[in-house]
C-alpha cells in the first residue's frame, strides 16, 4: 500500500480543535490504527491543535493551522504545524520531552504548578489557569505519544507524532 | 457530542453532572459553572464525570481552577469516575495525587478528609 496524506488546514477556532479530532480519528480508523489506540489519538491530536490554536489567538490570528495525517505502510502519523514566534520555555519542554520521552519528566512539574497557582480573579480567570493548562497539554501530549519529533523551521513548529501500526504478514493480502 | 452540564444540592454538598467533551471549546462554561457555585457560597463539590466522553487539558486546568477557588474557602472538590480512559488522563498527568476520585456519587458524598 503507498503513503497517503490527508491535509487539514483550519482558522485558529476552539470550535475546530474538535473538527480536527474527528478528521484525525476518522483516518487513523481507516489507516489501520487499533480501536483501543483511537482514544489516544485523538486526544493527542487534540491538545497539539489546542496548543496551536492558543498561540496563533495570541500571536497570529489571521494565521492557519495545519494538520497532515500520514498513512504509512508500518506507522500512522500527524503532523500539527504552527506559525507561532518561538515559545522559549514551552518549546524548550517540548523538545526535553520529544528526547527523552515519557511523562516522568513533567509529573513534578504539573504538581509544582497546581500548588503555586494563586488565587483566581473575580472572573475566575488566572495567568497560571493558562499556565497550567499548557503544562498539563504537554504532559498529555508526552504521555499519550512515545514517539514524539519537534522541529523548528522559518515558518513555525512542526510536532509530528507517530503511532505504529500493527500488521502481521499473513493479514497482507497476496499479490495476483 | 456537546457539554451538558446540570447541578443539584445534597445536604451540605453540591453535585455538578457533567456529560459530553470537556475541551477547549467547551470548558469556559464548566468554569463558569464552577465559579458562579462558589460565588454562591457552595464550597463542597462533587463532579460526577461517569457520562463524559472527552476530557482534555483545559478541562483538567478547569477542574484544578475549581479546586484552587474551593479550597481557598476551606472547601472540597472531589470527581466522580469510573472510566479508564478519562482516568488514565488523571495518571499521566499525576493529578490522581491532587484530587479524591470516588467510584460513585454516593461514596463521594459520604467521604471527610
Amino acid at each position: 500500500m503507498e503513503t497517503t496524506t490527508v491535509t487539514v488546514r483550519f482558522t485558529a477556532l476552539p470550535a475546530h480543535v474538535r473538527t480536527a479530532r474527528l478528521v484525525a480519528a476518522a483516518v487513523a480508523r481507516r489507516s489501520g490504527v487499533e480501536e483501543s489506540v483511537l482514544d489516544e489519538v485523538r486526544l493527542a491530536v487534540g491538545e497539539a491543535c489546542s496548543r496551536a490554536v492558543d498561540l496563533h489567538r495570541r500571536h497570529c490570528p489571521g494565521e492557519p493551522v495545519t494538520v497532515a495525517l500520514t498513512d504509512g505502510k508500518t506507522s500512522f502519523s500527524v503532523e500539527v504545524v504552527d506559525r507561532a514566534p518561538e515559545q522559549g520555555d514551552a518549546e524548550q519542554t517540548l523538545g526535553r520531552l520529544a528526547e527523552q520521552g515519557g511523562s516522568a519528566v513533567l509529573e513534578p512539574a504539573t504538581a509544582a504548578v497546581v500548588e503555586q497557582a494563586s488565587s483566581p480573579d473575580a472572573a475566575g480567570y488566572t495567568d497560571e489557569d493558562e499556565q497550567l493548562s499548557d503544562a498539563l497539554g504537554l504532559a498529555v501530549i508526552s504521555g499519550l505519544v512515545d514517539d514524539l519529533e519537534v522541529t523548528r523551521s522559518a515558518t513555525g513548529l512542526a510536532l509530528r507524532m507517530t503511532w505504529p501500526l500493527d500488521v502481521p504478514v499473513a493479514a497482507i493480502p497476496a499479490q495476483h | 457530542m456537546d457539554l451538558s452540564l446540570s447541578t443539584r444540592p445534597e445536604g451540605d454538598k453540591t453535585v455538578v453532572e457533567v456529560g459530553g467533551e470537556i475541551d477547549v471549546y467547551t470548558a469556559p462554561r464548566l468554569r463558569e459553572q464552577l465559579v458562579d457555585l462558589v460565588a454562591d457560597g457552595k464550597y463542597h463539590l462533587v463532579v460526577d464525570m461517569e457520562r463524559v466522553d472527552f476530557l482534555d487539558s483545559t478541562g483538567l486546568g478547569v477542574l484544578v481552577g475549581g479546586l484552587k477557588r474551593v479550597r481557598a474557602h476551606d472547601g472540597s472538590l472531589r470527581l466522580v469516575c469510573t472510566q479508564e480512559r478519562i482516568l488514565k488522563i488523571f495518571r499521566i498527568t499525576g493529578l490522581t495525587k491532587v484530587f479524591p476520585i470516588h467510584e460513585s456519587v454516593e461514596d463521594a458524598l459520604a467521604a471527610t478528609d
